[in-house]
């Protein structure tokens, strides 16, 4: 007799709602619940990923390690949404954003008290882990 | 290898909400085209269904269009890119007569996005982005394409008024084209006073005028060998040149936000294929799906400079009359964008224009067209090049 396995689901957790639940990467959340921002590094070529993968496309491994994403950002774009998707309208108004670390870009949210008139193209900003009022989790970036 | 033409061309009403079924949708777009090509449903070999299903009730839609359109036994392929599906669809059809395995092929495209609400379908084309990593932040389309319109305007100096401008032009021809959705004409007017109908604000810097909308429409387009071209059409349209590529879903993945890499790495791959350059093309239909993607695409195709785009609409070398038309029928912003059928649409405007049969639209003699159709956010592209 073989006991049932639980799924592990811990990716259910990422995001104002996560449309994902099953992926090898799950540990990012428990990194997220340590205040660290993770990406992973292939122990075999060297290759670095954000958002973090699995597996290496570029020497087909899937040996990885975990990086933190540490220092700061050029922020690369970013828009202010004054619509929202299904399942996002109490966010509103909120600001998706790109920054540029050099090695790796981290998509993600400008923090819910910064205006489009704090924000400027080029400017230094850093990841910050943020929990949600719903229970989530998710990152935000912030001026440095 | 054979030349490759396009023999027939038809496109549904683009309309707010069809009052029928999709297959009586699809059904307007391939009888246009059928009628146009002067041919019969057993002169088809093979027909290419494009669509992006997840607007779709009905599952694999490609069996039960070929069924209703009169194109049993024929074997059918369904062919997806978001919004790029058809003119995938096209080079999927190309390379089956470019083969040999067919003679005749019909690429039918079409959407009914009403059948779900507007936030809904907001909901689904985020998830034409990365599900994983970026759609838990509450992304939209006109939100990425946003993204682009900042880091545009950041790097070169393009404002908002450059991307209104690209809005008045598609206003200036959606009022003639009695297939668009949208027939009135723009005003800068109506971008600049708060309240009026392109005013509101969407995703920063986009505003409601930016955005093109949501339709339901069908398009047909009617691919055939040499031999069955010459048999069949008194004016064929050839296929000269073909351009397609990827790029990553998550904008992690992109080297930059001030133009999209799939229509630059496509353009290359259709100008070599055409053996002609940026400055041979008579007229273009790009995918303006929002005011900066046309933008972009200016440059992508080396209309302009990259960050000059916005000296072509200022100077008006865009319309008509000027020395590279574009979306001269009104674009995806009067026209609408029913993302399945868009593609052939974009292909039938070239066509009528090659043939001299654009009416009003008409540009002055064309002999080169090109058509720049985009799916999702710059994650497919595709740029044909087709001549008389
Ligand atoms: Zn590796």
């Amino acid at each position: 007799m073989s006991e049932k396995k639980e799924a592990d689901v811990r990716f259910s957790k990422f995001g104002t709602v996560s449309f994902t639940s099953l992926t090898k990467t799950n540990d990012f959340i428990d990194y997220l619940e340590q205040g660290k921002l993770m990406g992973t590094r292939c122990r075999v070529c060297g290759m670095v990923f954000f958002p973090p993968r699995a597996d290496c496309y570029g020497c087909l491994s899937s040996d990885m390690e975990w990086f933190e994403v540490a220092g700061t950002g050029k922020l690369v774009s970013w828009s202010t949404l004054r619509y929202a998707p299904v399942g996002f309208e109490g966010d509103l108004p909120y600001s998706i954003a790109l920054l540029d670390y050099g090695d790796y870009k981290v998509f993600g949210r400008i923090a819910g008290d910064l205006t489009d008139d704090d924000l400027k193209v080029g400017m230094e900003m850093k990841a910050e882990v943020n929990h949600l009022p719903n229970g989530q989790i998710n990152y935000v970036f912030r001026k440095a | 290898m054979g030349k490759v033409a396009i023999i027939g061309v038809g496109q549904s009403a683009f309309v707010r909400s069809y009052p029928g079924s999709v297959r009586e949708l699809a059904f307007e777009g391939f009888k246009e085209a059928m009628q146009d090509g002067g041919i019969k449903a057993s002169d088809i070999d093979a027909s290419v269904i494009c669509s992006a299903p997840e607007y779709d009730k009905q599952r694999s839609p490609a069996g039960v269009l070929a069924e209703y359109l009169g194109l049993n036994p024929q074997p059918t392929f369904y062919v997806e890119s978001l919004c790029s599906s058809s003119s995938m669809g096209l080079r999927t059809a190309y390379a089956l007569v470019a083969s040999g395995l067919h003679d005749v092929v019909a690429v039918v495209g079409f959407q009914k996005m009403s059948e779900i609400s507007s936030a809904e379908s907001q909901e689904r084309m985020g998830r034409g982005a990365d599900i994983q990593w970026e759609s838990p932040f509450g992304t939209m389309m006109p939100a990425y394409y946003a993204m682009h319109a900042q880091a545009h305007m950041a790097r070169y100096g393009t404002t908002s008024e450059d991307l209104a401008l690209i809005r008045v032009k598609s206003g200036t021809y959606g009022q003639g084209n009695e297939k668009a959705v949208y027939r009135k004409g723009v005003t800068l007017e109506m971008f600049s006073q708060p309240g009026t109908a392109m005013s509101g604000p969407i995703a920063s810097p986009l505003r409601v005028g930016d955005c093109c909308a949501n339709a339901d429409g069908s398009s047909c387009i009617i691919v055939a060998s040499e031999e069955k071209a010459r048999a069949f059409s008194k004016k064929p349209v050839w296929i000269m040149g073909l351009g397609s590529a990827t790029a990553p879903v998550n904008m992690a993945g992109r080297d930059s936000l001030s133009g999209l890499f799939v229509a630059r790495a496509s353009a290359e791959q259709a100008y070599r294929m055409a053996g002609v350059a940026a400055k041979d093309i008579d007229v273009a239909e790009v995918h303006d799906c929002f005011t900066i993607a046309e933008m972009m695409a200016y440059e992508d195709l080396g209309f302009a400079r990259p960050g000059e785009g916005r000296d072509l609409i200022r100077s008006k070398e865009t319309y008509k009359e000027g020395s590279i038309p574009v979306n001269v029928d009104g674009g995806l912003l009067s026209k609408g964008h029913p993302i399945g059928a868009t593609g052939g649409s974009q292909i039938r405007t070239i066509v009528l224009q090659l043939r001299g049969e654009a009416g009003g639209m008409q540009v002055k003699d064309p002999e080169i067209g090109l058509i720049h159709n985009i799916g999702g956010v710059g994650l497919y592209g595709n740029v044909t090049i087709l001549g008389r």
